[in-house]
């Protein structure tokens, strides 16, 4: 029960951590930022992770291994693309 | 001592997305914020390769999450490489519907894995990992179908328009009812319906996922984007919940809270609520609604008269709108831009804050252009000017430069910060067809006075007046 109140914790703190992080954002870079942040929600490649080396079975074995994938295509895909996109606004900085 | 390694491993890249996503908040830091966000990815999943059960799982684990990886990476990267820049929107929609599907296998893998019911008592920790379960489940299936309605609409693949029914809210308020009676028996643990019980969390998901954004309009997609982005940050927190992992929960509640503040941000630059935007069936009902109809008629110029008006013209702005994305005439505009700059005119491109289907969307298209940074002005910037304009040229813009926000309580945009396009002395508006834009309104600026409609192809337009000006 413990860790349980120490996650909670850490939920909230970190909830009020985002609601403080964004506040002026400049319009053109809302783009970027929501898919740069998509990256940052596939965070659950961890989890994934450890589900699909779980030895509970083999449907869960195969789950895990589902969820790593599309966890894996949204971080690679999430960064690629936003790196690509940041890209364009750099070239003309010069 | 091994797993206090790992968590020190986890602050530290906490710390990392945290500074990456305030990077992103600005211009010039935002490329580098990308990257760090990327290293403290990298370092989560290599330290998890430490983690006791996978270790404890031996070669053959290592074999499975180095497959998926490979195999998510390849995927990945290719959808990634091959977008082309108009079809970002749709793209980032699709990659946020995997991670919410992501998050919902995660809880389904770890509800599998669970003893059977009935052989042990149910502990409290127990019935609140399976209470987190179900949210997890809740959340990440409405972020997945959602998501894919979103990219279905926004690729063209289904009607942008919203699709409206009899009986639409009570249906949606009985899947929530269901989904909070399902969410309750996998929590009271009832050894034969438990299974059913969560099958049907999964389905009721999938359907409130569908459901909530079908009746959503295409011009609205941006902010149903941003809240779903949060909504899978939220999933994904919820399954850190589930597995007692520190890293996803503050690193998807991270990106809760931040996709709800940038969710809220896009609806004020429209002057609208969320709860609008989500229910308000926006654009269904439009046409017709707008009491009397408009007055005067659409008068439509040639290439040619409109060359003889541009090459007179001292200043000129382009205002893009989507149309420009569909019809990729970024490039020949920019063409056209500095045509008319060579020709002595000053050349300005105002951007709408929700122009395109993504908030920046034209900015991120223009860049690709190679358009000079210092030509995009914000809407606020433009405004004051637009009187002084000889030559306003409305590429594909719709709603954004529509007068009647201002002038009509009555129509559904009313109050929405516009371009004010009209103020300018000549307006030419590049319109595919006669026929009204993606939120099925009637624009007024079209039947204006001073206005003159160029229909066609606006990449075919454009370029047409680009070979006039070197002719």
């Amino acid at each position: 029960m413990e860790t349980l109140l120490l996650l909670l914790f850490i939920f909230t703190l970190a909830a009020f951590l985002g609601f403080e992080l964004i506040s002026k954002v400049p319009s053109q870079l809302h783009t970027p930022l929501m898919s740069g942040s998509n990256a940052i929600s596939g965070i659950t490649i961890v989890g994934a992770m450890i589900a699909t080396a779980h030895i509970g079975g083999e449907a869960a074995k195969w789950i895990g291994f589902g969820a790593l994938v599309l966890a894996t295509i949204n971080v690679v895909g999430g960064y690629v693309v936003t790196d690509r996109m940041l890209g364009m606004f750099k070239k003309k900085d010069k | 001592m091994r797993d206090i390694a790992i968590q020190i491993a986890y602050i530290v890249s906490a710390g990392i997305f945290i500074m990456g996503i305030k990077m992103l908040g600005s211009a010039t830091t935002a490329r580098r914020g990308n990257r760090l966000s990327a290293i403290g990815m990298l370092l989560a999943v290599i330290i998890t390769l430490f983690d006791q059960g996978i270790v404890s799982a031996g070669i053959q684990g290592y074999a499975w999450i180095a497959g998926g990886i490979a195999l998510g990476a390849l995927i990945g990267g290719i959808l990634a490489k091959r977008v082309q820049m108009t079809g970002m929107p749709e793209m980032v929609a699709l990659l946020n519907g995997f991670g919410g599907l992501a998050s919902l296998l995660v809880a389904w893998a770890e509800y599998a894995t669970l003893p059977a019911l009935g052989l042990i008592p149910v502990s409290g920790e127990m019935r609140f990992t399976l209470v987190v379960s179900a949210l997890t489940v809740i959340v990440g299936g409405i972020t997945f179908t959602g998501s894919l309605v979103a990219y279905l609409k926004l690729s063209g693949k289904m009607s942008g328009r919203p699709f409206l029914f009899a009986g639409q809210k009570a249906i949606n308020f009985v899947v929530m009812l269901v989904l909070a009676a399902a969410t309750v028996a996998l929590a009271l643990a009832l050894k034969d319906y438990s299974a059913t019980a969560f099958y049907t969390l999964i389905g009721g998901a999938f359907l409130l996922g569908v459901l909530g954004v079908i009746p959503i309009g295409g011009g609205d997609m941006p902010v149903v984007i941003s809240l779903l982005n949060s909504l899978s940050g939220v999933a994904a927190s919820f399954a850190g919940f589930i597995i007692g992992n520190t890293v996803l929960i503050v690193a998807g509640c991270l990106v809760g809270a931040s996709g709800l503040i940038l969710t809220v941000i896009m609806c004020k630059a429209m002057n609208r609520t969320i709860g609008n935007v989500l229910f308000g069936g926006f654009g269904a009902a439009a046409s017709g609604s707008g009491g009397a109809a408009e007055q005067g008629e659409m008068k439509a110029v040639s290439t040619e008269d409109a060359y003889y008006i541009l090459e007179a013209a001292r200043s000129v702005v382009v205002i893009p709108g989507y149309g420009m994305a569909v019809a990729q005439a970024q490039h020949v505009v920019k063409e056209l831009g500095e045509l008319l700059e060579n020709n002595g005119a000053e050349i300005r491109y105002a951007i709408h804050p929700v122009a395109g289907r993504m908030p920046g969307h034209m900015n991120v298209l223009l860049a690709e252009a190679d358009v000079p940074y210092e030509q995009l002005v914000e809407m606020d910037n433009i405004n004051p000017i637009m009187p002084t304009v000889d030559v306003a040229i409305v590429i594909g813009a719709n709603d954004v430069v529509n007068p009647a926000a201002a002038t009509d309580p009555s129509s559904p945009i009313y109050g929405m910060p516009i371009i004010n396009a009209h103020e300018a002395k000549t307006v030419f508006a590049l319109k595919r067809g006669k026929g009204t834009g993606f939120s099925g309104l009637e624009n007024k600026l079209f039947f204006m006075p001073n206005t003159r409609m160029i229909y066609g192809d606006a990449k075919a337009t454009v370029a047409d007046l680009v070979s006039q000006m070197k002719g």
